[in-house]
């Protein structure tokens, strides 16, 4: 292993942040939907042993979870749209930092929207 | 007099300089586009997926088995699922095999942690395309049908 030299740690800026974003959020999206699979192929093993596992998720710390999830999902999916943008748009690289910010803006308003119904929903009586 | 100078890269590449090792041709090329293609079309079809099943009615209140049995009663959302789950499990199995590659050092480590990633994707694309295709959304529980508006009376 070679040792670090001293001084050179690159801290990032918006483009680095953004890539460690990304590789997070994608992990994260995948290993629940490797749980997502498993728990919905319940439907072929009854009714009553699908109905059970659900039943186990309507909690309201599940929701803050499902929460966190599609806060994931969303970043990665509108952050992905700006990968695409920077490839194959033409001044895709030159605007990186700004598709970045309107990434985050979209980002928190789909996400309070989102969170206002959900929460409501989950939290609320029925 | 005069010389032709050729304009980098029109020849051949000579064998050093070469990126691919011949056999895997142009795969990570192929991987770097379907990450893009699969990417548009998951945003539409994860979005929708989580608008009819979280947002729309009682959200998450009324998921519980007749809410899968009457969606997948229907070829529309079985179509959807179906492509949902290959294009999402082949992403997601892309992705963590860059992450893979990018922090793993030692050779045996690597082809150890793909071989684990490789049979979980095919685990779980096998049984979710098998579920969706041989569910059936009006079983008979103890010779009583289970109600459902989507199934035969």
């Amino acid at each position: 292993m070679p040792t670090k030299p001293a001084g050179t740690l690159y801290r990032g800026r918006e483009g680095m942040w953004s890539w460690v974003g990304h590789r997070i959020t994608g992990v994260v999206i995948f290993f629940f939907l490797l749980v997502h699979v498993l728990d919905t192929s319940l439907v072929r093993v009854s009714p009553e042993a699908y109905t059970a596992v659900i039943g186990a998720y309507k909690n309201p710390l599940m929701a803050l979870g499902e929460t966190g999830l599609v806060a994931a999902i969303v970043f990665h999916a509108f952050n992905g749209l700006r990968i695409i943008a920077v490839d194959f748009w033409k001044k895709g690289a030159r605007y990186q930092k700004q598709m970045l910010w309107a990434v985050l803006a979209l980002w928190l308003v789909t996400m309070v929207a989102f969170s206002i119904r959900h929460l409501s929903l989950a939290l609320g009586g029925h | 007099m005069s010389a032709t100078i050729e304009s980098p890269r029109s020849g051949r590449i000579a064998p050093q300089y070469r990126r691919t090792g011949g056999s895997r041709g142009n795969f990570e090329m192929i991987a770097w586009l379907f990450m893009r293609l699969s990417g548009v079309v998951l945003v539409v079809l994860i979005f929708g997926h989580l608008f009819v099943n979280l947002m729309v009615g009682e959200g998450i209140h009324a998921i519980d088995f007749g809410f899968v049995a009457g969606k997948w009663a229907d070829p529309f959302w079985q179509l959807w699922d179906l492509t949902m789950l290959w294009l999402a499990m082949l992403h997601g199995t892309n992705g963590v095999r860059t992450i893979i590659n990018d922090y793993a050092e030692k050779d045996t480590t690597r082809r150890w942690l793909k071989t684990v990633l490789y049979s979980a994707t095919v685990v779980i694309v096998v049984l979710g395309t098998l579920v969706i295709f041989t569910f059936d959304p009006c079983p008979v529980v103890d010779g009583v049908p289970l109600p459902g508006g989507f199934c035969p009376a």
